[in-house]
């Protein structure tokens, strides 16, 4: 059964007594304290060890840098560079982020739909599982053909790749609203759009923001995928076509950078994500309730 | 005042006429359910798991259709009419509390400023204004009842239909609970029916306990429980409470036999 209480009665008050800590508590005090500080000093050390390593392998073997740089000459590459990684970062940035735009209209836009009209969603969903599963790399050049803009086409690539997970978590969702709500909305004769709106999103909202976190590092993914196959004509280089560029010319320094950049672009994406995600569900949601004891 | 006519000279509220529920695969839900609500009765349904009582419950808040028979309010029904209070609290989690008992005025198109003394009002009933801007998760079991007892009053309503309310909370909270409602009905004067399988909460609440029986679901019979309200503890412990309590446990006794 559960411990429900037995009312509004506040908590009781304080007894008169000093609060007493016991051992127990006191390790556990300590031990969370150490934990705050681990959980980002760890994986500095890690990070910290693990360049020294990279750069005594490099110094001790004599490995030529075109086969393997030293983080020294990455860390030169990346600033000497800086102002050619910083264009093509932007560039594929902006891919990303309006893939993801796209991906969750899309994604969520579609979702609505598919609940509001179940022969629609009969009728629509194998095709969003197909166009999922078949991977992108092989679609690439195909859109390339057809699509005459650059810009439009790796749009469509990073689109195909991201709109998938916020469809299905959207979709499943909109599907579970708590039944006696939905009988309490009846009752109270809501509207199909005052259950939606209600109703349906705000259950979503969860699952839709479970969804996003995946569709943002997708969309990096499309959009690196589609730079690669669409080359560079016309719109500029992004950091794909720069690691891609770079490896031609064996300056696997400028590689090495850029992909550092791609790869603090995703972590990027993720951290702004889950701080959406947190912002919106603290109040309510049990995701984002720090359990006490 | 309601509860000072007597039970039989009250006006109808509600008739539910010979009503059958069938659900697919030909189980039969309920059979044959007459049943006259007036105004300012405090009805229990009592019977085992699977007598229908549920069924009943949700057939005369319109959630499904008999299958024969009929159900007809004896009043022109109005938005606002009528209250549901489930097993769970069914509260929306991501609203506040005063959010989670705006809802049906909401659902009706109205502001918040407009019913916001309503609201206020409501909680203050159940003893929860001072949280009217947490969120259900900060609350404890009995006090998200509360919330959905406030968000079922509010628009003050002809009849509260509630489905056994109480059953999941601890016996403590439950008394509380069974004291408070009553307070409130007698302040806003609606008429309940009140789903349980408790003998000692059908007596201590209702002036009519309708008792079912299982397989199918049907009425046995009527207790009516004469006590006068207010019913306060005093009356838990009295001698007409356990008379009465014996009549509904040997009505019930009745109903699980024919059950067998």
């Amino acid at each position: 059964m559960t411990d429900a209480s037995t009312g509004p009665a506040g908590p009781s008050a304080p007894l008169t007594a000093p609060p007493v800590v016991d051992a127990e508590e006191a390790r556990r005090a300590r031990g969370r304290r150490m934990e705050r500080t681990a959980r980002w000093l760890l994986p500095l050390v890690m990070m910290v060890a693990t360049i020294w390593l990279w750069d005594r392998i490099v110094a001790w073997n004599e490995i030529p840098h075109y086969i393997l740089p030293g983080p020294g000459l990455v860390w030169e590459s990346l600033t000497t560079d800086w102002p050619i990684l910083w264009d093509a970062a932007l560039l594929t940035g902006r891919i990303t982020l309006l893939a993801l735009i796209i991906a969750v209209i899309g994604g969520a836009g579609l979702a609505i739909l598919f609940n509001q009209s179940r022969m629609v969603e009969l009728s629509l969903y194998p095709y969003a599982v197909i166009l999922q599963v078949t991977p992108v790399v092989s679609i690439a050049p195909l859109i390339f053909i057809y699509v005459s803009s650059k810009t439009v086409g790796m749009l469509l690539c990073a689109w195909i790749v991201a709109f998938f997970p916020v469809l299905s978590s959207t979709t499943l969702g909109l599907n579970s609203v708590d039944h006696n709500l939905r009988d309490l909305f009846r009752i109270y004769g809501a509207s199909r759009w005052q259950r939606l709106t209600m109703l349906q999103l705000p259950s979503a909202l969860p699952y839709f923001l479970g969804g996003l976190k995946i569709a943002g590092g997708l969309s990096l993914i499309g959009a690196v995928v589609a730079e690669l196959v669409a080359g560079t004509g016309g719109v500029g280089a992004g950091l794909a076509f720069r690691i891609q560029e770079a490896g031609y010319r064996l300056n696997i320094a400028r590689m090495f950078a850029a992909l550092a950049l791609v790869a603090a672009m995703g972590v990027f994406i993720f951290a702004a994500l889950s701080l959406l995600s947190h912002l919106l569900l603290r109040k309510w949601h049990e995701s984002a309730l720090s359990r006490e004891g | 005042m309601p509860k000072v006519a007597p039970i039989d000279s009250r006006a109808a509220l509600l008739t539910v006429e010979a009503v059958d529920k069938v659900f697919p695969g030909n189980v039969q839900a309920l059979r044959d359910m007459s049943l006259t609500v007036r105004e300012g009765d405090f009805i229990s349904l009592l019977g085992p798991s699977g007598c229908g009582k549920s069924t009943a419950l949700r057939l005369m808040a319109g959630l499904s259709q008999p299958t024969a028979g009929r159900i007809d309010w004896a009043i022109p029904r109005q938005k606002g009419d009528l209250g549901v209070v489930f097993q769970e609290p069914t509260l929306m989690p991501w609203a506040t509390v005063a959010q989670n008992v705006f809802l049906p005025f909401r659902l009706e198109g109205r502001a918040y400023p407009s019913v916001r003394d309503d609201v206020l009002n409501a909680l203050k009933l159940v003893g929860l204004d001072r949280f009217q801007n947490s969120y259900p998760r900060e609350l404890s079991g009995g006090m998200k009842m509360r919330v959905a007892i406030a968000r079922a009053m509010v628009t003050q309503p002809r009849l509260i239909l509630m489905d056994e309310p109480f059953a999941a909370l601890d016996e403590i909270t439950r008394f509380k609970l069974n004291n408070d409602l009553l307070a409130m009905q007698a302040r806003i004067g609606c008429t309940v029916i009140f789903v349980t399988h408790s003998v000692f909460e059908s007596v201590f609440l209702s002036d009519r306990i309708v008792v079912m029986a299982a397989r199918p679901g049907r009425v046995i019979e009527e207790v009516r429980v004469d006590a006068p309200y207010p019913r306060t503890e005093a009356f838990r412990t009295s001698a007409d409470y356990a008379a009465h309590c014996r009549a509904a446990s040997t009505a019930l006794e009745h109903a699980m036999a024919e059950a067998a």
